[in-house]
């Protein structure tokens, strides 16, 4: 530990410590622009000078270290001097356009020249002018004159994002931040350049001239995205909300989130909200008032059970649903008899249900993720299905952690990979069967039976011997090993290597409320996600998804929902295929407009309130289900608010739910058996996976949202005997979808990516599963 | 897109730094690209990118940041004169001009018959000789007044 003294506070700062670190440790305010905490020093825009004892000059704060009974003043005559001078320089050549400048308001350089500019510019001479650029839909580079060269912009992408996508080009007066030939900066992180930037240059496009900062209110929500649930601002005008921001919180979303979250609040806006209760009558959609529509859901719904049986009922439910809406339409279903609920669409193994101990999760907290050994993620397409949580891996593998990586594509993580596996999704359980064999081998133990067959490659073996060194290592299940059709397996085995290595594991969890919804108990005990449309029912409530797209294979859903005699829709959205086969249509409120609870990957329960006025007749689920409850006459149903129905699901006052336990039991390891012929690899792409992102027009102007094509590696396309840039036909069951063919050699032989969730793909069956293609 | 001979150069550029540093060697590989091609061609830095492991953003960077590399196509001799501070005192600017008026261009320009380019260019080390020239980043040409300009224009034919 090392004494300092700032402006005659003392302080005791660990070895290795800069000034501003002490400073911001003491909560002494230095003036800065380059400095930001999360990435590295380059002390290149000068704000921070500070007077050092016995320096002879004036010393940059962010990138002085501190020694014994060093002595600053941030606040003396030279360092003022020197702090007004440096911004003076940066004033030069930064035009005096505030009042026409997004940033205003909320700019740095606008405060600090409040404090330390002078009143007037003693420079008289021409300004420097720099063209704008156009990097893509997300981020306006419109007015660079404005840049002030901290690199912020510059060091986000090498540090956080992983890829340099801009830099710095020329020298001295004529520097320009640009990307290279003026390509778009693509990266998933991207959004967070706006915030990080000191001034106006880069600003959000989106946002651009729709209003000035103070007239924002600013309300606090969470992110309805992805599994980590990022803390947001929401900032709102007039009960619209006009952009999104990340609220700081160390323990889940650092001071990040990805641009799906930051951009799909352009979908609450959107001409597609559903804003009235609709009623199918003789075919044509009238609009009705709630009472009409819920007496008539009522009436549906009982009838059918009275005729029927209960078991005629199936609900099921986005993974982004509230723990309140789930645990109300668990309840619903429950008492009209039916235990056929589910939220887990896009599952299609379903043969771990009943042998679970409790409800599957991370298996430890997303800020332990920087103190592991050693990482294992498993079936994942993780920069894209978890932008935050491989955000967190990168960083965690730039300092000590091994990470390696078994998935179905070769697709480049931006994370150094100790190993990276790629298998196609068939052979996923034998790749990790052969890890834990070789973990077994290591540890001088017998084998698990059932993996005698496996061979044991020097990749496998690389990947037990991280876990099996390191003190504190991690298995982590992704997307495409919840979704595969070896589910089970996977996680027996996952579990057999945690057990060996001394790792935790855990799943990264698919939606924002997926270990909320199990903790809420929206499970089947009847027909499951998928049984519930392969046996078809006679009535369905789907609440939040959109099974186009939201499911593991759409055909079978939209069969059985177009042969349905009710099919409630409940959406914020008035999606356009669910007007041939719904027959009620519910506008339930998306997350800024009711109150609710998120609980993430790591268990920490989050409440949130709505943050504008719903929309039109809109109304949160949570409400409508429970006047739907008391119109049928359901007992339990005399909520007031939604903390009374958070408290009855997850108890009071607990910060972590109660009850997560990734142990399966019961489970012998017995592997799939090599699949034949062409199989499908679907991933989700970011900006298609949810009904929000769907509907944000800049999101899918992004390169992530470019239409999906039939994507193989060039092995499997002369196997084939097709050509590259073809048109081709691809058919699963009576479903076909035609594309572009592309070459990928990230696509493992035997396989054809054909990605899931998108208009152009949803006549097709499973996500994996056996596929065909031929010319078109 | 280089000749095996250049891509000879760039591995033994490479091979001067330890396996997990590729990227030390950039400004050396540009280099000899620039050597080959005659100037950098936009496919060329994505190239030596490509060959080094790095975003090619970075070597943009490097090679907007360095005078030597030329990314517009040069002439003939390219002929760089020293505009720093001492050397302008000395008559660098004067050579400058004359340079300027008896090839009829100016700075970052090449005169039509491909055969002159002239760029101004930072302290080349040589103060005491100002004004100084260096003509195809190569050969250092002292104490460059008016006669001396005249008879280096006539070597280069």
């Amino acid at each position: 530990m090392l004494e300092i003294e700032i402006d005659g506070k003392q302080a005791q700062v660990p070895d290795g410590s800069t000034v501003m670190d002490a400073a911001r440790q003491l909560g002494v305010y230095i003036p800065h622009f380059c400095y930001h905490k999360k990435l590295s020093i380059a002390a290149n825009c000068r704000m921070c000078l500070v007077q050092i004892e016995k320096a002879p000059k004036p010393m940059p704060a962010c990138a002085t270290p501190v020694t014994n009974g060093m002595k600053v003043f941030t606040h003396s005559d030279l360092a003022v001097k020197a702090q007004k001078g440096v911004m003076e320089f940066l004033l030069i050549n930064h035009p005096l356009d505030c009042p026409i400048c997004d940033q205003g308001g909320e700019c740095q350089l606008q405060d600090m020249s409040v404090g330390y500019g002078p009143m007037k510019s003693r420079y008289s001479e021409e300004k420097h002018v720099v063209f704008h650029k156009n990097v893509g839909p997300l981020i306006s580079m419109e007015e660079m004159s404005r840049c002030i060269h901290c690199t912020r912009c510059v060091r986000f992408g090498q540090e956080i994002a992983g890829i340099m996508e801009l830099g710095m080009a020329n020298r001295n007066m004529h520097s320009e931040i640009t990307t290279f030939l003026g390509r778009s900066v693509d990266s998933e992180l991207s959004g967070n350049l706006i915030d990080l930037c000191p001034v106006g240059a880069l600003t959000s496009k989106p946002f651009r001239y729709t209003a000035r900062s103070w007239e924002l209110q600013r309300r606090k929500s969470v992110s309805p995205h992805d599994s980590v649930g990022a803390n947001l601002v929401v900032q709102v005008k007039h009960d619209n909300v006009m952009r999104v921001l990340p609220r700081e919180n160390e323990a889940v979303n650092e001071c990040w989130i990805s641009d799906k979250e930051r951009f799909s609040y352009q979908a609450l806006n959107s001409d597609e909200r559903l804003t009235r209760p609709m009623v199918k009558q003789g075919g044509e959609w009238r609009e009705v008032d709630w009472n009409v529509a819920l007496d008539y859901v009522a009436h549906g719904l009982k009838d059918v059970a009275r005729e029927h049986g209960g078991d005629a009922l199936a609900a099921l439910a986005a993974q982004s649903c509230t723990v309140e809406e789930l645990f109300l339409l668990n309840k619903i279903m429950r008492g009209l008899g039916s235990g056929n609920i589910d939220f887990r669409a896009r599952q299609s193994d379903f043969s771990a249900d009943g042998k679970r101990a409790g409800a599957p999760w991370l298996g430890l907290r997303l800020a332990e993720i920087q103190n592991l050994d050693a990482a294992l993620v498993v079936g994942s397409f993780l920069r894209k299905d978890h932008p935050l949580i491989a955000q967190r891996l990168r960083q965690a593998a730039k300092k000590k952690t091994r990470v390696s990586l078994l998935s179905v594509t070769g697709d480049d993580q931006l994370i150094p990979l100790q190993q990276n596996v790629v298998v196609a999704p068939a052979q996923l359980a034998a790749a990790l069967g052969a890890i834990v064999k070789a973990a077994a081998e290591l540890k001088g133990v017998a084998a698990p039976a059932g993996l005698e067959a496996i061979m044991v490659d020097a990749a496998s073996r690389a990947i037990a011997q991280s876990l099996v060194e390191g003190e504190k290592c991690a298995v982590f299940l992704g997307n495409v090993a919840t979704q595969s059709a070896a589910a089970t397996q996977l996680h027996a085995l996952a579990q057999e290597l945690a057990r060996l290595t001394g790792a935790t594991f855990g799943f990264l969890g698919e939606g924002a409320n997926t270990v909320g919804a199990h903790v809420a108990g929206a499970l089947p005990s009847g027909a499951n996600a998928r049984a519930m449309f392969e046996q078809p029912r006679k009535a369905y409530v789907l609440m939040g998804v959109e099974p186009e797209f939201d499911c593991a294979n759409p055909q079978l859903a939209l069969s059985a929902l177009k042969q349905a005699s009710l099919v409630v829709f409940m959406s914020a959205f008035k999606h356009a295929p669910a007007l041939e086969y719904a027959d009620v249509m519910l506008p339930i409120a998306p997350y800024t407009e009711t109150s609710g609870t998120f609980v993430n990957t790591e268990g920490r329960i989050q409440s949130f309130n709505g943050v504008v006025k719903a929309r039109g007749d809109a109304r949160p689920a949570w409400k409508a289900l429970r006047v739907l409850g008391n119109v049928l006459n359901l007992a339990g149903f005399a909520y007031e608010t939604s903390e009374a129905v958070r408290d009855e699901a997850l108890g009071q006052g607990n910060e972590f739910v109660a009850g997560l336990d990734n142990a399966l039991n019961g489970v012998a390891i017995a592997l799939p058996a090599a699949a034949e012929g062409l199989q499908r690899i679907a991933d989700v792409p970011i900006h298609f996976a949810d009904p929000l992102a769907r509907r944000a027009p800049a999101l899918q102007q992004t390169a992530d949202a470019a239409a999906p094509s039939a994507r193989l590696c060039e092995q499997t396309l002369s196997a084939l005997g097709l050509t590259a840039g073809a048109t081709v036909r691809v058919r699963q069951g009576q479903g076909e979808a035609v594309l572009p063919l592309k070459v990928d050699n990230a696509v493992p032989a035997g396989c054809l990516r054909v990605a899931a969730a998108h208009a152009s793909t949803a006549g097709l069956g499973e996500m994996f599963g056996s596929i065909s293609v031929e010319r078109a | 897109m280089f000749a095996a001979q250049t891509l000879q150069k760039f591995a033994r550029e490479v091979a001067k730094y330890p396996a997990d540093q590729k990227q030390s060697a950039v400004m050396a590989c540009l280099a000899h690209a620039q050597e080959e091609q005659g100037w950098l061609p936009t496919e060329a830095i994505e190239a030596v990118a490509g060959y080094l492991g790095m975003p090619p953003i970075a070597v943009w960077e490097v090679a907007t940041f360095y005078n030597m590399y030329d990314l517009k196509p040069v002439g003939k001799y390219k002929i760089t004169v020293c505009t720093n501070l001492p050397c302008a005192l000395s008559g660098g600017y004067h050579a400058g001009e004359y340079l300027q008026q008896k090839l009829g261009i100016g700075y970052g320009e090449t005169t039509p018959d491909g055969k002159f380019t002239l760029k101004e260019g930072e302290c080349m080390g040589a103060c005491g000789d100002a004004p100084v020239f260096i003509v195809n980043n190569r050969s250092m040409c002292s104490h460059m007044h008016p006669e001396q300009i005249d008879k280096l224009l006539e070597e280069c034919k």
